[in-house]
């Protein structure tokens, strides 16, 4: 009987095992999967392809991590991604270009539009945190409302004279080195630059005591306020530090294509909700880790680079990618459901 | 052939989870038109066999005989249409729908595939008729008061033609006048041949109302008694499995000179707490008494920064101090440890050790980066000294029984070493051994010279281990008592004093 019941409970040990790591596991399946199929996948260049497509995406996901632990949401991230390419494109061009955003302006040193593009940008993360831990508007409503203001506010300064809405080109080499250059001939400074995020953000998430509030809020923000938490200013702060990452991200978008569009950074909020959501950060606040979610981001960056060489249509990848949310998301509130 | 003497029969009901035996061999009889106590600390396992009942649970053996016929209900749904109905602990219903909407939910009445509203007003009004109840059907369940949302279910289970009613600690959240509301009501199903399943904690009412009692320790049936052989000490050293000779502790404090005046202190609410005035002093547990809606908790979240006041004064050591954020009491040294351990005490997604140090990483972090090291030491302590039951610091505080959970927050809240601690409803919710426990924390905290305020609806509680009772009133306070003048009567009369 004592036999009996050990197995049963290893068995059982085995399942939570499986249903606790299923992002990990899925992720190998499909790398062994699209291995056998295609062995040239296995191959450095084709992941350090995938590191490098997916370096900004981990940046603003980074911040999107924080905001939906401190059970927020932002859904103005892609449009704040948009606003800091677009600027990061107009102050960054190089002098001798023939069509100038601003045809006066000298070159300026790479440091001069990321300082601009984190500035405006940490103003409007402000703003949200403020509409949303001062006025109590659903964080939902004010991103989605921000979104639209900051969407606005670049169309008008795209529109600018004489750029016209063109897209803009011709970014200095510094920046692009940023977005596509290499240290020591083989280490894209990209992968670097998304490394130091992601380490920095976890650094906070778990070693200092603003990143634990932001737990303690998104876990029960009524006990938080009693343990003398200021809940306003940590919110407040939360959103303007993932405007941030979203200026960065921003940054190495421009840097990394050499150009820049207000059409930039679309959608950009829910690839990062859905990394995150994957990668075990629940959407409902208080759960979830860095590295959980640095691997909910491969895991969507080995799909799309996957799906796509093995041959499989977009249309058929995006269907893929929707089913993989839902599994993934599926387990997770399982798992809590039998932990009740 | 045989008349049934029983309506439900629970056999042998066994459930084993991964490391415990949560029932064994458990059998509960109950018969029809009587009250049957079910008692036990948390954790012996009543909640447990109710789920077996309800199919939430399923059990490892045993059989469940209902009306005769052996039953295994799937889901609650399911048992409410066969006539058991459960009264949960925490009642949740849809606060913005009507009354009526409440009460025929999941089986409106329908003219085609239109719900019938004049079908369902009338039912409505015939059903609350029969337990006298005069609620309007259209109005919002959220204006009801508590007690009343529970005479709503109660009438819900009759509407249902149930057989047997499960209450679940029914009073724990009302007043004395609402409780003798609902015995009547007890009263009027016991006559109409309705069995009632009754869980409480609460002695007094147990004495007063059931028939038998049935007694669980450690997932096993102790066994079942008539009330009438029982007397609560028996019932306690059978819940308990040991005497306990006495129900608080020997207090040791000695009150010394005063440390917190409050006041003129009123509320931003015209309705709320108005023109307070009391003294806490060193040493002193000073009780707070008053009937649900007496805004004691409103009082002592508004001192402690959680609500906004409109006038009022408080002085430490005589000297003014000014509070508008938790974060102001804290640097105060003052601690509160809130009514509603869900809702603003624990962070259930967390471990129980960062439930504890929480409050702490600004204290032990150096140049900004917490120690984890110094952080569960913190916890480990707390956790020693509160004797908390867990079975590690990263386990999830959710999965922790109530009184657990309750020393966690104690060990939060202490191991900041507080000057002052404004603790509400201390006990609410916990078993008796726990209880006890608290009340030895309680006493010892006065003793070393803490200043110790406790605001209890268990009247009983704060005879037992206050200095000094205010008594409060519809938001303001009517009275204060010393020890020598303590009575149950004596805090009741301040407590009515309305306008």
């Amino acid at each position: 009987m004592n036999n009996e019941k050990t197995s049963r409970q290893s068995g059982r040990g085995i399942l939570d095992f499986l249903m606790n790591n299923v992002i990990m596991i899925s992720l190998f399946v499909l790398i062994v999967v699209i291995a056998i199929m295609q062995p040239r996948f296995m191959s450095t260049r084709v992941l350090r392809d995938i590191l490098i497509q997916n370096s900004s995406r981990m940046i603003i996901a980074c911040g999107m991590s924080m905001v939906l632990i401190s059970g927020g949401m932002d859904l103005a991230a892609g449009r704040i991604v948009g606003l800091a390419a677009v600027m990061t494109g107009s102050l960054g061009q190089v002098a001798e270009a023939s069509r100038r955003f601003f045809p006066n302006l000298p070159q300026l040193p790479a440091v001069v539009p990321l300082l601009a593009a984190i500035a405006i940008c940490f103003v409007f993360g402000m703003l949200n945190g403020v509409a949303i831990a001062k006025f109590s508007i659903p964080p939902f409503i004010v991103t989605l409302g921000t979104g639209m203001i900051i969407w606005g506010t670049n169309l008008l300064y795209y529109d600018l004279e004489p750029n016209h809405s063109q897209p803009i080109g011709n970014i200095q080499p510094d920046i692009k080195f940023t977005g596509s250059g290499y240290v020591f001939g083989t280490i894209p400074v990209i992968i670097i630059i998304a490394l130091v995020v992601v380490l920095s953000t976890w650094f906070i998430m778990k070693y200092t005591p603003f990143g634990r509030s932001i737990y303690s809020i998104g876990g029960n923000r009524d006990a938080a306020e009693v343990c003398g938490i200021n809940v306003q200013r940590t919110l407040i702060w939360t959103y303007a530090i993932a405007a941030i990452t979203f200026a960065i991200g921003g940054y190495l978008e421009c840097a990394r294509t050499n150009g820049a569009t207000a059409a930039y950074g679309e959608n950009y909020e829910f690839d990062a909700i859905a990394a995150c959501v994957v990668g075990g950060v629940s959407n409902s606040g208080g759960v979830g880790t860095i590295p959980g979610m640095v691997l909910g981001v491969l895991m969507f960056g080995i799909i799309n680079y996957g799906l796509t060489f093995l041959g499989v249509q977009p249309y058929w990848q995006k269907i893929i990618k929707g089913i993989i949310i839902l599994t993934a998301v599926g387990f997770d509130v399982r798992k809590n459901v039998r932990k009740k | 052939m045989e008349q049934q003497q029983y309506v439900l029969e629970m056999h042998g009901i066994t459930k084993e989870f991964p490391g415990v035996k949560a029932l064994d061999d458990v059998t509960l009889k109950v018969e029809p038109g009587k009250v049957h106590a079910l008692m036990g600390e948390n954790g012996a396992g009543k909640s447990t066999l109710m789920k077996c009942l309800f199919g939430i649970y399923k059990p490892d053996a045993g059989r469940i005989v209902y009306q005769g016929r052996e039953v295994r209900f799937q889901s609650s749904m399911e048992a409410l249409r066969g006539g058991i109905s459960m009264i949960h602990q925490e009642l949740q219903p849809e606060p913005h729908l009507t009354v009526m909407e409440n009460l025929w939910m999941g089986r409106l009445p329908k003219r085609g595939f239109m719900v019938d509203y004049r079908a369902m007003y009338q039912n409505t009004v015939a059903e609350l008729g029969r337990l006298k109840l005069d609620y309007d059907p259209k109005a919002l369940v959220k204006t009801l008061s508590v007690s009343q949302i529970q005479c709503l279910e109660i009438a819900k289970a009759v509407s249902n033609n149930a057989n047997v009613i499960i209450m679940d600690e029914p009073t724990s959240s009302l007043t004395e006048t609402e409780v003798e509301y609902l015995f009547g009501i007890i009263e009027d199903l016991r006559r109409q041949g309705i069995a009632i399943i009754y869980i409480s904690h609460k002695m007094n009412e147990i004495m007063r109302i059931a028939d038998s009692v049935s007694i669980m320790r450690d997932g096993r049936m102790i066994g079942t008694w008539p009330t009438s052989e029982l007397t609560i000490d028996t019932i306690i050293s059978k819940m308990v499995g040991r005497e306990l000779t006495e129900y608080y502790p020997q207090k040791t404090n000695v009150p010394g000179e005063v440390r917190l005046r409050v006041e003129d202190f009123t509320s931003i609410h015209p309705k709320s707490f108005r023109h307070v005035n009391f003294e806490l002093r060193r040493g002193e547990i000073l009780g707070v008494a008053g009937l649900v809606g007496a805004q004691r908790t409103e009082l002592f979240e508004g001192i402690y920064g959680i609500r906004s006041h409109r006038a009022g004064r408080i002085l430490l050591d005589g000297q003014e101090i000014r509070i508008h954020h938790p974060t102001d009491a804290i640097r105060q040294k003052i601690a509160l440890l809130t009514e509603d351990r869900k809702r603003s005490g624990i962070f259930p997604a967390l471990g129980v050790g960062e439930n504890i140090y929480l409050r702490q990483y600004r204290e032990a972090s150096r140049f900004g980066k917490i120690n984890y090291r110094k952080c569960n030491r913190i916890a480990s302590e707390g956790v020693k000294r509160f004797r908390v039951k867990t079975p590690g610091l990263k386990t999830p505080i959710s999965s922790l029984s109530g009184g657990n959970q309750q020393k966690v927050l104690l060990a939060r809240w202490l191991m900041t070493d507080p000057d002052i601690l404004i603790l509400d409803e201390p006990t609410r919710g916990i078993d008796v051994g726990a209880k006890y426990e608290i009340y030895t924390f309680i006493a010892g905290l006065a003793a070393e010279g803490k200043s110790v305020i406790m605001i209890s609806s268990e009247l009983n509680e704060l005879l037992g281990m206050a200095d000094r009772i205010m008594v409060m009133c519809d938001g303001r306070k009517t009275g204060e008592l010393t020890r020598g003048e303590f009575s149950e009567e004596a805090v009741m009369q301040l407590a009515t004093q309305f306008e």
